[in-house]
């Protein structure tokens, strides 16, 4: 390259305050080519929007999930079962949430099926659900599972009381209020409800947990109780799995879940939160 | 409402069939362009031919019939109470013997000069602006939505045609101080800001609102920034800063265009009322006194079941009734962020970003827009900059800025600050005049006639980027 001609260098104009990203996830400092965001900024930005994508659009394949489950000594014994909502496909399913949060009529009926041939006494009901994002699903399912059942095992000194666990469900197509339907099919005295929650674009895995106590067809948000954002970077699952063990214990012991039910769980970390408004800007 | 719901009130007849429609809500709802949020509700149109048959038949509906016949009932409502008590009908003669259809001729006219659409706001309801909006195309809303100035100040001037305002979302996920301040330094040096610098907490409650107040009034004091403050609580949060002594410019609230939307919100039109009796006490303005932020969003009312058989659109103009009220500063719809089953794909964002914009300013709001989306809709940055310009041709007060388009707190896409300048050099529109002015004082703008960035870090922010990241 010649020296009259301008270099990339020159088109790009960088920033000094690049180093702030050291504190913040968000895109500072990008620099820009005129006023524009420059090619290498653009690119980054259009991968992660097409993995947020990808993470809405690809189907969940809860058979392979199931099957990695069963491998694992943690796993329930019983067979884990394989239901579908209303939604037909993805496009039904973004544009009528109400198809999403009910079983179709087949899933419906095995769930029937499996209450009047088992004549167990549930309580508690796994749901492993798409959601908004297969991929949250398929990679933080089971290690936050195996943390779970580390804690529901008989042999955990914190479990007073056992648990009985209906078998896994996994459902496709599925929102958080499908596991109210679950639930009140199995007869099961809870629901947890794990799920892939509305990617973001630097977070397109977030897995969200919810549980309902004597989940019911019709439940509003005010009856359920939320454990959001697990994944690696995220809430990590050692301490999703504690903070899911305690809404649950917590549930057992008032019947209940939802506004009633407050996560004390960190009350023994006692934040002190500052009244300060120091930063940098102003120090 | 229809006074005989058994027999329909529209009939058009089209060759040898008959469409009806029930009553003036089933007809609005009919004539609306097509979106999901209507289908999910079931009160949009079946057919596209249904919808067209609509639109003929609202055109020829006179204006003067949304005063006899409220969609939502007067006794039910305050929005209701409070659209028809406040019509101003010496405002509404001009064109009160018009139908829909000829209130859209007469929008495009030469008649309707910007005097002239200012004269007339006060005699304009919410659902005759959502009508004529109806059989509006996207250019028919740009049009005349650029006739529509208006004029806001707090401690600058908001509005002024030619003009481009942005606001800075430094939001951050755990209201990390620092990670904010970062967000607000490269919004400043990018010359966004003059809208307002407006926070969604992570953490929402009064404590946390208080801090986060605090911590903006003291870097807009410190570098004398003409603009203002806002942490995006629940009002009634609001309330309380103030009453502890914080310093509040302005009060927000998201709201929507029925009681029954409003109650689920937590609020009514008496706590608005108090709420800017309270920032106005505070006496911070320097140019003006518009103390109040309000965001909307079609869709809200379904969302709360809150709707009454209306289509989403009518509902989200009502919450103009609301917004107009109390003298806004700004007014942002929020147009993209409640998702797919509302707005589906990039085309209905679009057209709600042009109504949402054209109804507001027909109405007198000084209407911002967050052209913004999910990852779930059918929508991308392409998109974004369609409406992004469109909405710049139509003279739209004021945008979002945020770093890279990517908000890591409410996990969605907005403008960039680069999207802003992009804006104002495509467009030749120019930041408030008060924060144009500093932008050259602090040498952020080396050229603000042609928008060009200094390439040197201005030295006012020097210090305290050396302190930060000086080791670094």
């Amino acid at each position: 390259m010649t020296q009259d001609k301008p270099s990339q260098q020159d088109a790009v104009t960088e920033n000094s305050w690049q180093k702030l990203t050291a504190f913040t996830d968000a895109r500072v400092g990008l620099g820009r080519s005129g006023v524009s965001t420059p090619t290498k900024h653009l690119l980054a930005f259009q991968l992660a929007h097409a993995q947020a994508i990808d993470a809405v659009h690809t189907q969940l394949d809860a058979q392979q999930l199931a099957q990695q489950m069963m491998a694992q000594d943690w796993a329930p014994n019983c067979a884990p079962l394989f239901l579908h909502s209303r939604a037909t496909d993805r496009a039904t399913y973004l544009q009528r949430p109400d198809f999403g949060r009910r079983l179709d009529q087949a899933s419906a009926g095995s769930l029937d099926q499996h209450t009047q041939n088992s004549k167990a006494e549930y309580d508690l009901v796994i749901a492993v659900v798409d959601g908004l994002s297969s991929l949250a699903v398929e990679q933080n399912t089971m290690p936050f599972l195996a943390a779970l059942f580390d804690y529901l095992s008989e042999e955990n000194p914190l479990n007073q009381q056992a648990w009985s666990v209906a078998p896994i469900c996994f459902v496709e197509q599925g929102r958080v209020a499908i596991g109210d339907d679950i639930c009140e099919r199995l007869n099961a005295k809870c629901v947890l409800v794990l799920i892939g929650e509305r990617p973001g674009l630097s977070s397109p895995d977030s897995l969200g947990l919810y549980l309902t106590w004597g989940g019911k067809v019709g439940y509003t948000d005010a009856y359920r109780n939320c454990i959001s954002n697990i994944r690696p970077a995220g809430l990590v699952y050692p301490e999703a799995a504690r903070k899911a063990f305690y809404l649950l214990n917590e549930a057992r012991t008032l019947k209940l879940s939802g506004v009633k039910l407050k996560d004390r769980s960190d009350d023994d970390l006692l934040e002190h939160e500052t009244q300060t408004t120091e930063n940098f800007l102003i120090s | 409402m229809n006074p005989n719901r058994n027999t329909p009130q529209f009939r058009h007849i089209l060759g040898e069939r008959t469409f009806t429609f029930a009553d003036l809500a089933d007809l609005m709802a009919k004539a609306t362009p097509a979106r999901s949020g209507d289908r999910l509700a079931g009160v949009a149109a079946e057919t596209a031919e249904q919808r067209a048959v609509a639109q003929m038949t609202l055109s020829d509906v006179p204006l003067s019939l949304f005063l006899e016949q409220p969609l939502v009932p007067y006794e039910e409502d305050e929005i209701t109470r409070l659209i028809i008590d406040e019509h101003d009908k010496a405002a509404f003669a001009p064109i009160s013997h018009l139908t829909v259809g000829g209130f859209r001729d007469w929008l495009l006219s030469d008649l309707a000069s910007p005097e002239m659409l200012k004269s007339i706001r006060a005699g304009v309801t919410p659902e005759m602006a959502a009508a004529v909006s109806k059989i509006m195309r996207n250019q028919d809303l740009i049009l005349v939505a650029k006739k529509c100035h208006v004029r806001t100040g707090f401690r600058n001037t908001i509005g002024l045609p030619g003009h481009l305002s942005t606001r800075l979302q430094p939001n951050h996920p755990t209201d990390d101080l620092t990670g904010i301040a970062a967000s607000m330094l490269d919004g400043l040096l990018y010359a966004n800001g003059d809208a307002v610098i407006g926070i969604n907490p992570a953490t929402d409650n009064v404590q946390q609102a208080t801090r986060l107040i605090k911590m903006m009034d003291e870097v807009i004091q410190h570098y004398e920034i003409p603009t203002q403050s806002c942490v995006l609580t629940h009002v009634t949060n609001t309330i309380e800063c103030i009453e502890q002594g914080a310093p509040v410019d302005l009060v927000f609230q998201s709201i929507g265009g029925t009681q029954a939307t409003n109650d689920s919100f937590g609020f009514n039109l008496a706590t608005l009322a108090e709420a800017q009796d309270a920032a106005l006490s505070l006496n911070r303005g320097t140019v003006g006194n518009n103390v109040m932020y309000f965001e909307t969003g079609q869709g809200s009312a379904l969302s709360a079941n809150a709707h009454h058989g209306l289509d989403q659109q009518t509902c989200e103009v009502r919450a103009y009734a609301v917004a107009r009220k109390f003298d806004p500063l700004l007014v942002n719809t929020v147009v993209g962020f409640i998702g797919p089953e509302y707005l589906y794909d990039g085309k209905e964002i679009t057209r709600a970003g042009l109504e949402d914009h054209f109804c507001g300013k027909l109405l007198g709001l000084p209407m911002g827009c967050d052209v913004c989306y999910t990852n779930h809709a059918e929508a991308d940055q392409n998109d974004m900059d369609n409406l992004l310009t469109l909405l710049g041709v139509a003279g739209c007060t004021f945008i979002m800025g945020i770093p890279g388009s990517d908000d890591i707190m409410l996990n969605y896409q907005t403008t960039s600050f680069h999207d802003a300048l992009y804006a104002r050099r495509a467009l030749g529109l120019k930041p408030a005049p008060e924060f144009d002015a500093w932008l050259a004082k602090m040498e952020i703008f080396k050229n603000n006639e042609q928008f060009t960035l200094n390439s040197q870090l201005p030295s006012a922010f020097q210090p305290s980027l050396q302190r930060l990241i000086g080791g670094l």
